[in-house]
Protein backbone atom coordinates (compact mmCIF):
# COMPACT_ATOMS: atom_id res chain seq x y z
CA UNK A 1 0.00 0.00 0.00
CA UNK A 2 1.21 3.47 -0.53
CA UNK A 3 2.08 5.67 2.17
CA UNK A 4 0.88 8.82 0.46
CA UNK A 5 -3.28 9.61 0.54
CA UNK A 6 -4.96 8.34 -2.43
CA UNK A 7 -7.59 10.84 -3.76
CA UNK A 8 -10.46 10.55 -7.00
CA UNK A 9 -11.52 13.47 -8.42
CA UNK A 10 -14.34 12.90 -11.37
CA UNK A 11 -14.30 15.32 -13.96
CA UNK A 12 -11.05 16.14 -14.27
CA UNK A 13 -10.86 17.13 -18.06
CA UNK A 14 -11.38 21.03 -17.12
CA UNK A 15 -12.88 23.42 -14.97
CA UNK A 16 -13.37 22.84 -11.26
CA UNK A 17 -12.49 19.56 -11.79
CA UNK A 18 -9.14 19.88 -13.30
CA UNK A 19 -7.87 23.01 -10.86
CA UNK A 20 -8.79 20.89 -7.72
CA UNK A 21 -6.29 17.76 -9.64
CA UNK A 22 -3.61 20.19 -9.77
CA UNK A 23 -4.24 21.90 -6.62
CA UNK A 24 -4.22 18.56 -4.88
CA UNK A 25 -1.61 17.04 -6.75
CA UNK A 26 0.97 19.85 -5.63
CA UNK A 27 -0.13 18.40 -2.38
CA UNK A 28 0.86 15.68 -0.56
CA UNK A 29 -1.89 13.65 -2.73
CA UNK A 30 -1.75 10.98 -5.36
CA UNK A 31 -4.50 12.29 -7.58
CA UNK A 32 -6.79 9.88 -9.70
CA UNK A 33 -8.88 11.13 -12.25
CA UNK A 34 -11.25 10.67 -14.65
CA UNK A 35 -13.50 12.11 -17.73
CA UNK A 36 -15.33 11.25 -20.70
CA UNK A 37 -12.65 12.50 -23.16
CA UNK A 38 -8.51 12.53 -23.36
CA UNK A 39 -6.93 15.59 -21.17
CA UNK A 40 -4.38 17.93 -22.76
CA UNK A 41 -2.50 18.00 -19.75
CA UNK A 42 -0.02 16.05 -17.63
CA UNK A 43 0.37 16.51 -14.22
CA UNK A 44 3.12 14.60 -11.78
CA UNK A 45 1.71 12.67 -8.59
CA UNK A 46 -1.70 12.86 -11.30
CA UNK A 47 -3.31 9.45 -13.32
CA UNK A 48 -5.78 9.80 -15.82
CA UNK A 49 -8.64 7.48 -16.51
CA UNK A 50 -11.44 7.57 -19.44
CA UNK A 51 -14.68 6.69 -19.09
CA UNK A 52 -18.14 7.84 -18.75
CA UNK A 53 -19.01 8.09 -14.99
CA UNK A 54 -21.99 5.67 -15.28
CA UNK A 55 -20.52 3.18 -17.10
CA UNK A 56 -21.12 0.72 -14.50
CA UNK A 57 -18.00 -2.05 -15.83
CA UNK A 58 -15.58 0.48 -16.57
CA UNK A 59 -16.37 2.23 -12.87
CA UNK A 60 -15.33 -1.07 -11.72
CA UNK A 61 -12.57 -1.68 -13.31
CA UNK A 62 -11.42 1.40 -12.36
CA UNK A 63 -11.60 1.22 -8.88
CA UNK A 64 -10.27 -2.40 -9.18
CA UNK A 65 -6.80 -1.25 -10.64
CA UNK A 66 -6.54 2.04 -7.85
CA UNK A 67 -6.93 -1.06 -5.40
CA UNK A 68 -4.29 -3.35 -6.48
CA UNK A 69 -1.58 -0.06 -6.92
CA UNK A 70 -2.34 1.66 -4.51
CA UNK A 71 -4.79 -0.56 -1.90
CA UNK A 72 -6.24 2.75 -0.82
CA UNK A 73 -8.43 5.70 -1.38
CA UNK A 74 -8.80 8.40 0.75
CA UNK A 75 -10.93 11.39 -0.44
CA UNK A 76 -13.73 11.19 -3.78
CA UNK A 77 -14.65 14.46 -4.68
CA UNK A 78 -17.80 14.19 -6.94
CA UNK A 79 -17.30 16.81 -9.55
CA UNK A 80 -18.44 15.69 -12.71
CA UNK A 81 -21.67 17.16 -13.62
CA UNK A 82 -23.54 18.20 -16.68
CA UNK A 83 -26.70 21.35 -16.48
CA UNK A 84 -29.00 21.90 -19.47
CA UNK A 85 -30.85 25.44 -19.22
CA UNK A 86 -34.05 25.38 -20.51
CA UNK A 87 -38.00 25.48 -19.92
CA UNK A 88 -39.20 22.72 -19.34
CA UNK A 89 -42.15 22.25 -22.16
CA UNK A 90 -38.74 22.03 -24.38
CA UNK A 91 -36.84 19.84 -22.53
CA UNK A 92 -36.47 16.46 -24.34
CA UNK A 93 -36.63 13.10 -22.29
CA UNK A 94 -33.06 12.83 -23.93
CA UNK A 95 -31.77 15.39 -21.76
CA UNK A 96 -32.89 14.83 -18.55
CA UNK A 97 -31.76 10.91 -19.07
CA UNK A 98 -28.41 12.33 -19.31
CA UNK A 99 -28.71 14.41 -16.77
CA UNK A 100 -29.83 11.98 -14.90
CA UNK A 101 -27.26 9.34 -15.24
CA UNK A 102 -24.57 11.69 -14.89
CA UNK A 103 -25.25 13.33 -11.92
CA UNK A 104 -27.57 11.17 -9.96
CA UNK A 105 -26.40 7.61 -11.08
CA UNK A 106 -22.25 8.58 -11.56
CA UNK A 107 -22.37 10.19 -8.13
CA UNK A 108 -23.89 7.04 -6.51
CA UNK A 109 -21.62 4.88 -8.62
CA UNK A 110 -18.68 6.50 -7.64
CA UNK A 111 -19.59 6.51 -3.72
CA UNK A 112 -20.58 2.68 -3.46
CA UNK A 113 -17.38 1.47 -4.96
CA UNK A 114 -15.05 4.20 -3.36
CA UNK A 115 -16.76 3.19 0.21
CA UNK A 116 -15.88 -0.09 -0.52
CA UNK A 117 -12.35 0.94 -1.00
CA UNK A 118 -12.57 3.29 1.89
CA UNK A 119 -13.81 0.73 4.67
CA UNK A 120 -10.58 -1.28 3.66
CA UNK A 121 -8.64 1.08 6.51
CA UNK A 122 -11.73 2.37 7.42
CA UNK A 123 -10.88 5.82 6.49
CA UNK A 124 -12.41 7.95 3.96
CA UNK A 125 -13.92 11.56 2.89
CA UNK A 126 -16.22 11.86 -0.01
CA UNK A 127 -17.53 15.20 -0.76
CA UNK A 128 -20.24 15.47 -3.45
CA UNK A 129 -21.39 18.63 -5.90
CA UNK A 130 -24.64 20.74 -5.05
CA UNK A 131 -25.81 23.90 -6.60
CA UNK A 132 -27.48 26.63 -5.12
CA UNK A 133 -29.80 26.38 -8.30
CA UNK A 134 -31.91 23.90 -5.91
CA UNK A 135 -32.58 26.51 -2.66
CA UNK A 136 -32.90 29.34 -5.31
CA UNK A 137 -35.76 27.05 -7.39
CA UNK A 138 -33.86 28.78 -10.75
CA UNK A 139 -36.21 28.98 -13.48
CA UNK A 140 -35.26 26.68 -16.95
CA UNK A 141 -32.86 24.69 -14.57
CA UNK A 142 -35.22 22.12 -13.91
CA UNK A 143 -33.80 18.71 -13.98
CA UNK A 144 -30.50 19.98 -13.27
CA UNK A 145 -32.09 21.59 -9.93
CA UNK A 146 -33.95 18.29 -9.40
CA UNK A 147 -30.82 16.39 -10.02
CA UNK A 148 -28.79 17.78 -7.36
CA UNK A 149 -31.55 17.67 -5.04
CA UNK A 150 -31.02 13.95 -5.47
CA UNK A 151 -27.52 14.68 -4.61
CA UNK A 152 -28.42 16.27 -1.25
CA UNK A 153 -30.58 13.40 -0.34
CA UNK A 154 -27.89 10.92 -1.48
CA UNK A 155 -25.43 12.54 0.90
CA UNK A 156 -27.18 12.87 4.27
CA UNK A 157 -28.40 8.83 4.01
CA UNK A 158 -24.96 7.93 2.41
CA UNK A 159 -23.75 9.46 6.03
CA UNK A 160 -25.43 7.42 8.08
CA UNK A 161 -24.90 4.13 6.26
CA UNK A 162 -21.14 4.76 5.74
CA UNK A 163 -20.69 6.52 9.41
CA UNK A 164 -19.93 3.16 10.97
CA UNK A 165 -16.85 2.24 8.00
CA UNK A 166 -15.15 5.78 9.23
CA UNK A 167 -16.46 7.33 6.07
CA UNK A 168 -17.88 11.07 6.22
CA UNK A 169 -19.95 12.26 3.06
CA UNK A 170 -20.63 15.61 2.86
CA UNK A 171 -21.36 18.07 -0.36
CA UNK A 172 -20.57 21.78 -1.43
CA UNK A 173 -22.85 23.86 -3.46
CA UNK A 174 -21.01 26.48 -5.42
CA UNK A 175 -22.76 29.58 -6.67
CA UNK A 176 -22.06 30.10 -10.53
CA UNK A 177 -18.42 29.95 -12.04
CA UNK A 178 -16.81 31.18 -14.85
CA UNK A 179 -16.62 27.76 -16.61
CA UNK A 180 -17.94 25.81 -20.10
CA UNK A 181 -21.61 24.73 -17.56
CA UNK A 182 -22.88 28.40 -17.10
CA UNK A 183 -21.09 29.69 -20.78
CA UNK A 184 -24.55 29.65 -22.60
CA UNK A 185 -26.74 31.17 -19.84
CA UNK A 186 -27.38 35.14 -20.85
CA UNK A 187 -25.47 37.40 -18.66
CA UNK A 188 -29.08 39.47 -17.44
CA UNK A 189 -29.85 35.93 -16.13
CA UNK A 190 -26.47 35.32 -13.97
CA UNK A 191 -26.79 38.75 -12.43
CA UNK A 192 -29.79 38.21 -11.14
CA UNK A 193 -29.08 35.26 -10.03
CA UNK A 194 -26.00 36.74 -8.73
CA UNK A 195 -28.11 39.59 -6.82
CA UNK A 196 -29.52 36.73 -4.81
CA UNK A 197 -26.45 35.76 -3.30
CA UNK A 198 -26.02 37.54 0.58
CA UNK A 199 -22.35 37.92 -1.47
CA UNK A 200 -23.44 39.08 -4.95
CA UNK A 201 -19.97 37.80 -6.79
CA UNK A 202 -18.99 34.85 -9.09
CA UNK A 203 -17.53 31.98 -7.11
CA UNK A 204 -13.69 30.97 -7.36
CA UNK A 205 -12.43 27.69 -7.97
CA UNK A 206 -10.25 28.71 -4.54
CA UNK A 207 -13.79 29.35 -2.41
CA UNK A 208 -14.72 25.72 -3.48
CA UNK A 209 -10.53 24.15 -2.80
CA UNK A 210 -11.33 26.12 0.64
CA UNK A 211 -14.47 24.30 1.96
CA UNK A 212 -13.72 20.86 0.35
CA UNK A 213 -10.23 21.63 2.52
CA UNK A 214 -12.64 21.40 5.39
CA UNK A 215 -14.56 18.38 4.93
CA UNK A 216 -11.40 16.25 3.80
CA UNK A 217 -9.18 17.31 6.66
CA UNK A 218 -8.76 14.54 9.61
CA UNK A 219 -9.99 16.14 12.16
CA UNK A 220 -13.32 17.42 10.52
CA UNK A 221 -14.36 13.17 11.21
CA UNK A 222 -16.96 14.45 13.35
CA UNK A 223 -19.04 16.44 10.28
CA UNK A 224 -20.58 14.50 7.77
CA UNK A 225 -24.26 14.87 5.88
CA UNK A 226 -23.68 18.49 5.75
CA UNK A 227 -24.06 20.42 2.61
CA UNK A 228 -22.11 24.14 2.82
CA UNK A 229 -23.95 26.47 0.21
CA UNK A 230 -21.09 29.55 -0.84
CA UNK A 231 -22.18 32.89 -1.21
CA UNK A 232 -24.34 32.86 1.50
CA UNK A 233 -27.82 31.08 -0.18
CA UNK B 1 -15.72 -15.11 -23.36
CA UNK B 2 -14.22 -13.57 -20.46
CA UNK B 3 -11.94 -14.93 -18.02
CA UNK B 4 -14.13 -16.50 -15.82
CA UNK B 5 -16.31 -17.92 -18.54
CA UNK B 6 -13.30 -19.96 -19.92
CA UNK B 7 -12.49 -20.57 -16.46
CA UNK B 8 -15.92 -21.98 -15.61
CA UNK B 9 -15.82 -24.36 -19.09
CA UNK B 10 -12.27 -25.62 -18.38
CA UNK B 11 -13.89 -26.65 -14.90
CA UNK B 12 -17.16 -27.92 -16.33
CA UNK B 13 -15.12 -30.42 -18.79
CA UNK B 14 -12.74 -32.13 -16.65
CA UNK B 15 -13.40 -34.79 -14.21
CA UNK B 16 -14.68 -33.38 -10.68
CA UNK B 17 -14.06 -30.00 -11.83
CA UNK B 18 -17.09 -28.19 -10.35
CA UNK B 19 -15.76 -29.76 -6.93
CA UNK B 20 -12.79 -28.20 -7.59
CA UNK B 21 -14.02 -25.09 -7.91
CA UNK B 22 -16.27 -25.55 -5.39
CA UNK B 23 -13.51 -25.77 -2.97
CA UNK B 24 -11.96 -22.73 -4.29
CA UNK B 25 -14.64 -20.65 -3.52
CA UNK B 26 -15.20 -22.14 -0.28
CA UNK B 27 -11.51 -21.23 0.89
CA UNK B 28 -11.13 -18.16 -0.53
CA UNK B 29 -14.51 -17.12 2.03
CA UNK B 30 -12.79 -18.97 4.89
CA UNK B 31 -9.43 -16.94 4.14
CA UNK B 32 -11.88 -13.65 3.91
CA UNK B 33 -13.60 -14.72 7.20
CA UNK B 34 -10.27 -15.57 9.25
CA UNK B 35 -9.27 -11.77 8.21
CA UNK B 36 -12.61 -10.21 9.08
CA UNK B 37 -12.27 -12.55 12.65
CA UNK B 38 -9.22 -10.06 14.00
CA UNK B 39 -11.87 -7.43 13.76
CA UNK B 40 -14.64 -9.00 15.72
CA UNK B 41 -15.67 -9.73 19.18
CA UNK B 42 -17.82 -12.90 17.96
CA UNK B 43 -16.05 -14.75 15.19
CA UNK B 44 -17.02 -16.98 12.48
CA UNK B 45 -16.55 -20.24 13.50
CA UNK B 46 -14.03 -21.27 10.39
CA UNK B 47 -13.40 -24.55 11.73
CA UNK B 48 -16.54 -25.66 10.76
CA UNK B 49 -15.71 -24.81 7.20
CA UNK B 50 -19.09 -24.93 4.65
CA UNK B 51 -21.31 -25.10 8.07
CA UNK B 52 -19.92 -21.50 9.18
CA UNK B 53 -22.82 -19.52 10.42
CA UNK B 54 -22.65 -15.97 8.91
CA UNK B 55 -25.85 -13.93 9.25
CA UNK B 56 -29.19 -14.20 9.64
CA UNK B 57 -31.40 -17.41 11.17
CA UNK B 58 -30.77 -18.44 14.69
CA UNK B 59 -26.78 -18.96 14.32
CA UNK B 60 -25.42 -15.48 12.80
CA UNK B 61 -22.97 -14.45 13.97
CA UNK B 62 -22.08 -10.85 11.77
CA UNK B 63 -23.67 -7.65 12.41
CA UNK B 64 -25.10 -6.27 9.16
CA UNK B 65 -21.76 -3.82 8.74
CA UNK B 66 -19.33 -6.84 9.25
CA UNK B 67 -21.51 -8.91 6.79
CA UNK B 68 -20.93 -5.73 4.51
CA UNK B 69 -17.15 -6.18 5.14
CA UNK B 70 -17.30 -9.95 4.81
CA UNK B 71 -19.47 -9.26 1.47
CA UNK B 72 -16.80 -6.51 -0.05
CA UNK B 73 -13.36 -8.67 0.43
CA UNK B 74 -15.43 -11.46 -1.19
CA UNK B 75 -16.27 -9.75 -3.76
CA UNK B 76 -12.52 -8.04 -4.00
CA UNK B 77 -11.09 -11.41 -3.87
CA UNK B 78 -13.04 -12.85 -6.75
CA UNK B 79 -11.85 -10.15 -8.71
CA UNK B 80 -8.29 -11.03 -8.09
CA UNK B 81 -8.73 -14.21 -8.15
CA UNK B 82 -11.09 -14.60 -11.78
CA UNK B 83 -10.82 -11.39 -12.90
CA UNK B 84 -14.52 -10.54 -13.04
CA UNK B 85 -16.69 -8.71 -11.42
CA UNK B 86 -19.87 -10.08 -9.06
CA UNK B 87 -22.02 -8.02 -7.31
CA UNK B 88 -23.31 -10.35 -4.41
CA UNK B 89 -25.80 -8.40 -2.45
CA UNK B 90 -28.36 -7.59 -5.18
CA UNK B 91 -31.75 -7.83 -4.81
CA UNK B 92 -31.58 -11.32 -6.08
CA UNK B 93 -29.93 -11.85 -3.34
CA UNK B 94 -32.08 -10.11 -0.47
CA UNK B 95 -35.20 -11.92 -2.39
CA UNK B 96 -34.04 -15.25 -2.08
CA UNK B 97 -35.98 -17.50 -0.02
CA UNK B 98 -33.44 -18.93 1.96
CA UNK B 99 -30.71 -16.21 2.52
CA UNK B 100 -27.21 -17.11 0.56
CA UNK B 101 -25.60 -15.75 3.65
CA UNK B 102 -26.79 -17.68 6.62
CA UNK B 103 -23.86 -20.00 6.10
CA UNK B 104 -20.16 -20.11 4.12
CA UNK B 105 -21.53 -22.50 2.46
CA UNK B 106 -24.84 -21.01 1.40
CA UNK B 107 -22.96 -17.99 0.43
CA UNK B 108 -20.11 -20.21 -1.77
CA UNK B 109 -23.07 -22.39 -3.47
CA UNK B 110 -24.93 -18.56 -4.41
CA UNK B 111 -21.44 -17.64 -5.92
CA UNK B 112 -21.25 -20.72 -7.86
CA UNK B 113 -24.72 -19.71 -9.14
CA UNK B 114 -23.70 -16.78 -10.27
CA UNK B 115 -20.51 -17.47 -11.73
CA UNK B 116 -22.86 -20.04 -13.91
CA UNK B 117 -25.00 -17.49 -14.84
CA UNK B 118 -22.27 -15.45 -16.05
CA UNK B 119 -20.60 -17.97 -17.86
CA UNK B 120 -21.87 -18.82 -21.90
CA UNK B 121 -23.99 -21.19 -22.60
CA UNK B 122 -22.45 -22.66 -26.24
Amino acid sequence: MTEAKVMLITGTRKGIGKYLAEYYASKDYIVMGCSRGSIDYALSNYHHFCLDVCDEKKVKQMFAEIRRKMGRLDVLINNAGIASMNHVLLTPLKTVNKILNTNVLGTFLFCREAAKLMQINKYGRIVNFSTVATPLKLEGEAIYAASKAAILSLTEVLAKELAELGITVNSVGPTPVKTDLIRSVPKEKIDRLLAMQAIPRFATFDDIANVINFFIKKESEFVTGQNIYLGGV
Amino acid sequence: MNTFGKLIVEYSLTNGGMKLMHEKILNLIIAQAEELNEQLEIIIPVELGADAPLFGGKTGVLSSISLVTLIVAVEQSIEDEFETSLILADEKAMSQKNSPFLTIGSLTNYIIMLLNEDAPND
